[in-house]
C-alpha cells in the first residue's frame, strides 16, 4: 500500500462521518413525503415553494441578516483594534486583557446569554434585535482577532517605517499602507463573523425578546413534525449559502497571506 | 499646566500607552459586556428569589439547593461525564486526522484538507443536530441500513433519546475544534528530530511515542480544553436528541431562567457548573504541565 495508506482510508471514513448530515439534508428536502424517514418516496420541490410562502420566515431572515451584518461590522472593527494592539505593541496587562477578550471562544454560549440577560433586564433595557447584537459581537470578536492577527503578523514592519520616514503620519500610514495589506483579512473576518452570527441560536433565544431570528424560527418549527420538510429545504439553501461564503472567505484569506508574503499555515483558527 | 501636557505627550509616545490605547475599545467592550455580567450572575447567585423581584439578602441557600437537590446533582454529574466522554472520543478520533494531514498530505494540499474539515462546522448547527435525530432514529439511516443488510431484526432503540446520541452528536459538532490545535502543534515539529530518532535506532512506533507525541501534547491539551469547556454547557444537542435521560446542565439553566423565573438559583447552577469546569481544566493542565514548558 502507498505511504500513509491506512491513514488515508481512515481520513476518508472520517470525512464521511463529518459530512453525513449534510449529505442527508438535500435528500429529505427534495423528498415527496411529509415524514422524515427512509425509504424516500419521490422527487419533489414542493417544500421549497412552501418555504417561500412562510411570512414568519421572511421576517426571521430579515432580522437575522440585520443582526449578522451589524455584528460582523462591529466585531471586525473591535477585532482590528485588538489584533493590531496585540501584534504590534507590548503593554501592561496584555495577557489578562487578551484572555478576557478571547474568553467567549471557550465559554459556553448559554453563560454569555444568561449573564447578559440578567444585566440588561436589571438595567431596564427591553429586549430587541440590538440586545442580540451586543451578544453576537462578543462571541464573534475572538474569531475576528484570530484571523486578523495572522494578517497583521505577516505584515512587514519596515513598510510602515518607510512610510513614516517619507513623512506620512500614523493615521495616513494606517490608511495607505496597513489597511490595504490587511484588507483580505478584514473581508475574511467579516464573512466569518456574519456566518457565526447568522447561525447563532442560544444568545438570540435568550435576548431577542419576541423578535424571531432564523435559528430561533428553525428551533420553534422542530416541534411541529409537519413543518420539518420545509426546514430541510431551508437548511439546504443555508448550507449552499454558507459554503459559498466560506469559499469566498478562504479565497481572501489565502490572497491576503500571499499578498503580504507570508506562508500559508492553513485553516481559520 | 505646560508640564502636565508635555508629560501626557511623552506618555502617548511610549509603546505601553499606544498599546493600551489601541486595545481600549475592544477591552472596554469585553469588560462591560462580559466581565461585568459574569460578575453580576455571581452576585445574583447569593441573593434570594422573591415573587417577581430579587430580594437583596445574602444567602447560600441557592448553592445548597443546587448541590443537594437530587435532580440538580444528577444532571450536573451527567453533564460532567458526557463532556468527558465526548472530549475523549473527539480527541482520540481527531488525532489520526491531524497526524495524517500534517505528515502525509502534500504541503500544497494541506489547506484544502483543512477547508474540507471545517466546512461542516460552519453549516447550521441546529439543522446538523436535527439530522442526527434522523440518522439515529427508529426509521433512521442507521436502522434502515442495518435492517437492510440483515444484521438486526428490529430497529435499535438505544441510539436515540439518551446519553449515547448526545455523545455522538457532540463528538461530531466539535470535531474541527479538536483537529486544528493538534494539527498546528504537529506542524511545528522539526522533522529532523524524527529522523534523528530513527537514525539512533528507535523504531517508528518508539519515535512516535518518545518524540512526536510529547511535542504534540500542547496541541492535544488545547483541543481537550476547547472541546471540554463548551461541551458541558451545550443546550441544543441534549434538548433535541437527549430525551428526558439526556438532559444536561444548560437545559437546567434555561429552565430556571426562562420557565421558572428563578434567577438566583439559575445563577447558582451556572456558577457551579463554571466552577467545576474551571477546576477540572486546571487539574488537567496541572497534570500535563511538563509538556507545556516549551522548548528550552
Amino acid at each position: 500500500m502507498m505511504k500513509g495508506g491506512w491513514f488515508k482510508v481512515y481520513a476518508i471514513g472520517y470525512l464521511v462521518f463529518l459530512y453525513a448530515p449534510i449529505i442527508i439534508l438535500p435528500m429529505f428536502a427534495f423528498n415527496d413525503a411529509t415524514v422524515i424517514a427512509f425509504p424516500l418516496t419521490g422527487f419533489s420541490t414542493r417544500w421549497f415553494s412552501a418555504m417561500l410562502e412562510q411570512p414568519t420566515l421572511s421576517l426571521a431572515v430579515k432580522n437575522s441578516l440585520f443582526i449578522a451584518v451589524t455584528s460582523a461590522v462591529l466585531a471586525t472593527t473591535l477585532g482590528v483594534f485588538a489584533a493590531r494592539a496585540s501584534t504590534r505593541y507590548r503593554f501592561p496587562m496584555k495577557a489578562g486583557l487578551m484572555g478576557l477578550i478571547m474568553l467567549p471562544l471557550v465559554l459556553p454560549e448559554i453563560i454569555v446569554a444568561v449573564s447578559l440577560l440578567v444585566v440588561l433586564l436589571g438595567l431596564g433595557v427591553s429586549l430587541s434585535l440590538w440586545t442580540v447584537i451586543l451578544g453576537h459581537v462578543l462571541i464573534c470578536t475572538p474569531f475576528t482577532i484570530a484571523i486578523l492577527s495572522s494578517a497583521f503578523q505577516s505584515l512587514d514592519q519596515s513598510l510602515e517605517e518607510a512610510a513614516y520616514d517619507l513623512g506620512e503620519s500614523a493615521a495616513s500610514t494606517f490608511r495607505l499602507i496597513i489597511l490595504p495589506l490587511v484588507m483580505p483579512g478584514i473581508i475574511s473576518s467579516l464573512l466569518i463573523s456574519f456566518t457565526i452570527s447568522l447561525d447563532e441560536f442560544i444568545i438570540a433565544f435568550f435576548l431577542a425578546g419576541t423578535e424571531p431570528t432564523l435559528p430561533v424560527f428553525i428551533f420553534s418549527q422542530f416541534r411541529f413534525p409537519s413543518a420539518v420538510p420545509v426546514i430541510m429545504a431551508l437548511g439546504t439553501v443555508l448550507v449552499c449559502l454558507s459554503i459559498i461564503l466560506l469559499t469566498i472567505a478562504e479565497y481572501f484569506r489565502r490572497r491576503g497571506i500571499a499578498k503580504s508574503g507570508g506562508k500559508d499555515t492553513g485553516g481559520f483558527l | 499646566m505646560m508640564n502636565a501636557s508635555s508629560r501626557w505627550a511623552k506618555l502617548r509616545q511610549t509603546e505601553a500607552a499606544n498599546g493600551l490605547l489601541m486595545i481600549s475599545p475592544t477591552a472596554l467592550y469585553a469588560i462591560l459586556m462580559l466581565a461585568a455580567p459574569l460578575g453580576t450572575i455571581v452576585l445574583y447567585s447569593f441573593l434570594t428569589d422573591g415573587y417577581l423581584e430579587i430580594i437583596r439578602d445574602f444567602t447560600l441557600a441557592n448553592y445548597i439547593e443546587a448541590w443537594t437537590n437530587e435532580l440538580y446533582r444528577s444532571v450536573m454529574i451527567r453533564s460532567l461525564a458526557v463532556a468527558m466522554v465526548v472530549t475523549l472520543v473527539t480527541v482520540l478520533l481527531a488525532f489520526p486526522i491531524a497526524y495524517f494531514v500534517s505528515f502525509y498530505v502534500a504541503p500544497s494540499k494541506k489547506s484544502l484538507w483543512l477547508f474540507l474539515i471545517t466546512i461542516p462546522f460552519w453549516t447550521s448547527y441546529l439543522i446538523r443536530v436535527f439530522l442526527w435525530k434522523v440518522i439515529l432514529g427508529y426509521n433512521g439511516v442507521v436502522n434502515s441500513g442495518l435492517l437492510g443488510l440483515g444484521l438486526i431484526d428490529e430497529p435499535l432503540t438505544f441510539i436515540l433519546y439518551n446519553v449515547n446520541s448526545v455523545v455522538i452528536t457532540l463528538a461530531h459538532a466539535y470535531a474541527p475544534f479538536a483537529i486544528l490545535p493538534i494539527f498546528v502543534a504537529l506542524e511545528k515539529i522539526d522533522r529532523s528530530l524524527l529522523e534523528a530518532g530513527q537514525d539512533l535506532g528507535e523504531s517508528k512506533f518508539m519515535t512516535f511515542r518518545r518524540v512526536t507525541l510529547p511535542l504534540a501534547m500542547p496541541g492535544v491539551i488545547a483541543s481537550v480544553l476547547i472541546v471540554f469547556i463548551p461541551t458541558i454547557g451545550d443546550y441544543v444537542t441534549p434538548q433535541l436528541v437527549g430525551g428526558p435521560e439526556g438532559r444536561m446542565v444548560a437545559n437546567l439553566i434555561q429552565l430556571q431562567y426562562l420557565k421558572l423565573d428563578n434567577y438566583p438559583l439559575g445563577s447558582a447552577i451556572a456558577v457551579s457548573a463554571m466552577g467545576i469546569v474551571t477546576l477540572v481544566s486546571l487539574i488537567f493542565i496541572g497534570l500535563n504541565r511538563r509538556y507545556l514548558k516549551g522548548p528550552k
